[in-house]
């Protein structure tokens, strides 16, 4: 007995270089970039002077001016992207019992954006060690604990049921969707609206990455800079951006007619217990949620025909997940495309997790992998086939997606045709 | 038949005692933590008090490089699954790692971390921002930190929905529990009594202004007119019961019941979810209300919120249908922490057959509830029900019970 399953009929993405579903493919199929130089405060003092920027602009998103003035940059984007993927899945949600639909919304910095600014105000540019309270803004509280972003996506869709902020770092935007399918299977709600958002681009965010050397300081190519898996690598690309699901129980997908992008068939997240940043090179915890998480969807480890990498762009990471998958998946990891989006959209930290499984499932819709951009010169210890430069059209039924983060975690999942023959 | 999942070790850190036998001495009898801020002179804002842990000094627990790299709330949650973990008997070295698993919630983060460090970045430039910001302000640190020093490879995880977090990282760790894994660290500590993170709970507009630690955070009584805030929290053991009692270790009681809903959006005419997250949590524990011995209010103290949560409770048990008490009045609200916190005063409940008192109230004749005041009140306790509510709308119930 296979017990309920879970399947995404609606998706959409807000990330750099295009807001929509649609151009999001475009970019990513086309192998384009959108890193640049930041253009949302001067970035002269910063070590890292690039970033994935999106052009944005809520009231052309449908968002009225207090909804805007309320919420962080990061819970806009979640309630644009949440709007869309609903209106992509075409359900009905005021036909459904309310108490029956959750929110499950991952971000790792939640409103950084806006408390760095509303810091800014209330020291007086840092002058002040009692921050002055007459200048406080009244939705303060709501960056300071961004479980408002359930909030106002469960407002914009009229969700009752079970609701929270999932906030793993990196993985969060992973562990949002397990967690929803988890609610699913179980039978506490027959409908989620899950994904993450994140919106990190400020002064604090650049800083805090400047001074462990995280992000890349390649200023001269702002296009080039996002180089995961290749030799002259130096650091990640912060990004912003969100991704929201509809998830929902297969059968009645089914009986509405819904279109299936995918079902989530496996999950799993593991930590390292070695370090808040470092990663040991053998890549033992990501092998073994990759392990649970192929368990969990009953599959063998050649019925993955592409692997979504978390592929950040520094040594450490590249060379980690290389030794995971190869553990994981034995000699099937070297006939499986491996990539890296993050070459094209940058890392938007607890977003882009989500972000990739929105990659992953519309490379099962086009049959087509995404490339890895940037790939010039392969680093001679990461020997995978990582599809450099160039989308490749290939049959795609099953894809794994995994993601590293800080505090250690690691999570993997994995999505495939629900029609499918068990193993 | 589904996993039973059972508390086996608490480790407790609130204002009015730090560790489980100093916080229920304190609890039971009556003495609050709340005073005014000494952490940072309070004079020129409107709330002035809190439920400030006393005489907590990290370094005696705690290598000095954790210390450097840590905010206030992480060095206690370190310390709180340090003594979680001995009150159960566990060495985590002894089980397997990918056994034990951490899963957390979380309100703000190390936000005095963050406010030192923002002060850095915009009074003298970005250079002076410490390499450990990145990882000691956001929200995940507790269970990043608590995993690597106790080596726990398992499912973990973080949660943030305010003050309701807390039972919603204990209904995950149930959740991973019965999927396989052995032993989960779960519960909450939060911390941000720091003039930023107070400006901004100030901004959230549910802060009581009064000066009088024994009038200030008065839920369900006609004087209500906010919350005091606190910090600390509780982390519990929550393991298997079946290898819990394989080793013979000690249960508290049972993790039995769940359930979690939010708000409607304002202006709904939809009522507000408290009352059916209660019917979904004492469902899921196959209970009657007559089955429920004590409920843990989350007691709100802003007057409409106390009117929606007696109504609730009234309409599950009937008026005056079951205790009612609220031991946070004598710790301050405490985010994330508070509702851990009442489950390990649940579980002492159950344990020493005593409700604790909710201190300095007056209830309100209309709220129609049996508030346990002044005096704890002797009783056989077998099921409690702890209620928490998060701002935004957040409504999550949890039903723990005594084990044969």
């Amino acid at each position: 007995m296979r017990g309920r399953r879970v399947v995404i009929t609606g998706i959409e993405v807000l990330a750099p270089g295009g807001i929509g579903a649609k151009s999001f493919w475009s970019l990513l199929s086309e192998g384009r970039t959108a890193t640049r130089g930041i253009t949302f405060f001067d970035p002269a003092p910063f070590r890292s002077r690039v970033a994935a920027e999106i052009d944005f602009d809520p009231e052309e998103h449908g968002l009225r001016p207090q909804e805007i003035r309320r919420m962080d940059r990061a819970a806009q984007f979640a309630v644009v992207a949440a709007r869309g993927a609903v209106e992509d899945s075409g359900i009905e949600l005021d036909e459904l019992d309310p108490y029956r639909i959750g929110v499950t919304i991952g971000s790792a910095v939640g409103a950084t954006m806006g408390l760095d600014d509303e810091y800014r105000v209330v020291s007086d540019g840092g002058r002040l060690d009692l921050v002055d309270h007459h200048y406080a803004v009244p939705h303060l509280y709501n960056h300071l604990v961004p479980s408002s972003f359930a909030t106002e996506v469960a407002w914009a869709v009229g969700a009752e049921g079970p609701s929270t902020v999932v906030s793993t770092g990196c993985t969060s935007g992973i562990d949002s969707v397990g967690h929803a399918v988890e609610l699913i299977r179980e039978g506490t709600a027959d409908v989620v609206i899950a994904g993450s958002s994140d919106a990190p681009i400020s002064p604090i965010t650049m800083a805090c990455f400047d001074a462990i050397k995280a992000t890349t300081p390649r200023h001269d190519e702002p296009e080039r800079a996002s180089r995961p898996f290749d030799n002259t690598r130096n650091g990640f690309v912060l990004g912003e951006g969100a991704a929201v699901f509809v998830l929902e129980e297969l059968e009645s997908a089914r009986r509405r007619g819904a279109h299936i992008y995918a079902e989530i068939a496996g999950y799993a997240t593991r930590s390292n217990a070695y370090h808040m940043t470092g990663l040991r090179p053998d890549g033992l915890e990501m092998a073994e949620a990759i392990r649970v998480a192929l368990d969990e969807a009953r599959m063998d480890p050649t019925e993955i025909d592409y692997i979504n990498a978390h592929g950040s762009g520094t040594k450490q990471n590249d060379r980690h997940e290389t030794a995971a998958f190869k553990k994981s998946l034995g000699d099937h990891a070297y006939r499986t495309p491996v990539s890296s989006i993050k070459s094209m959209v940058g890392h938007s930290l607890g977003a882009i997790g989500s972000i990739e499984i929105a990659a992953s499932a519309l490379a099962m819709e086009h049959n087509v992998v995404p490339p890895t951009a940037n790939l010039q010169t392969p680093d001679p210890e990461c020997d995978l086939d990582y599809v450099p430069v160039t989308a490749r059209d290939q049959l795609t039924d099953a894809v794994l997606s995994v993601g590293s983060g800080f505090g250690g975690f690691q999570s993997a999942i994995v999505l495939a045709r629900p029609e499918r023959s068990p193993a | 038949m589904t996993t039973s999942v059972v508390v086996t070790g608490l480790g407790v850190v609130a204002p009015n005692g730090l560790g489980v036998r100093e916080y229920w001495s304190a609890t039971r009898g009556g003495r609050s933590g709340i005073g005014r801020v000494t952490r940072f002179d309070p004079s020129q804002y409107p709330s002035r008090l809190a439920g400030e842990i006393p005489a907590f000094t990290a370094k005696d627990h705690l290598p000095s490089r954790l210390l450097s790299q840590t905010d206030r709330m992480t060095r206690l949650a370190l310390v709180a699954t340090d003594w979680a973990l001995a009150d159960a008997g566990v060495k985590p070295e002894d089980l397997p790692e990918f056994d034990m698993g951490v899963i957390t919630a979380s309100s703000s983060g190390g936000f005095e971390f963050g406010q030192n460090e923002l002060q850095k970045l915009w009074s003298k430039g970005s250079q002076h921002v410490s390499a450990y910001q990145s990882f000691a302000w956001f929200y995940a640190v507790n269970s990043g930190q608590i995993s690597i020093r106790n080596g726990m490879k398992g499912p973990s995880g973080v949660v943030v929905s305010d003050q309701a977090g807390g039972l919603d990282a204990m209904a995950q760790a149930r959740r991973q529990i019965r999927k396989g894994t052995r032993l989960v660290v779960s519960g909450a500590v939060d911390a941000s009594i720091c003039p930023w993170g107070w400006v901004a709970q100030i901004a959230g507009g549910r802060l009581s202004t009064s000066d009088e630690p024994a009038r200030a955070y008065v839920p369900f009584d006609a004087g209500a007119r906010g919350h005091v805030p606190g910090e600390g929290g509780a982390i519990l053991i929550l393991e298997d019961a079946v290898a819990a009692r394989g080793r013979g270790a000690k249960i508290y009681g049972e993790i039995s019941g769940y359930g979690a809903t939010i708000d409607p959006r304002p202006g709904s005419d939809r009522e507000p979810g408290q009352r059916k997250a209660i019917e979904l949590a004492l469902a899921d524990a196959g209970v009657e209300p007559g089955d429920v011995d004590v409920v843990f209010a989350d007691a709100a103290a802003v007057p409409e919120l106390d009117r929606t949560e007696a109504e609730a409770i009234s309409a599950v048990f009937g008026p005056r249908g079951v205790p009612v008490t609220v031991p946070k009045t004598m710790t301050g609200r405490l985010y994330s922490g508070a509702a851990p916190l009442d489950v390990a005063a649940a579980l002492l409940a159950i344990e020493e057959g005593l409700i604790p008192p909710t201190v300095n109230v007056e209830p309100a004749p209309e709220h129609d509830l049996d508030l346990v005041t002044s005096q704890p009140r002797t009783a056989e306790v077998r099921t409690a029900l702890v209620l928490a509510r998060g701002q935004g709308g957040f409504n999550s119930a949890m039903v723990v019970r005594a084990v044969d």
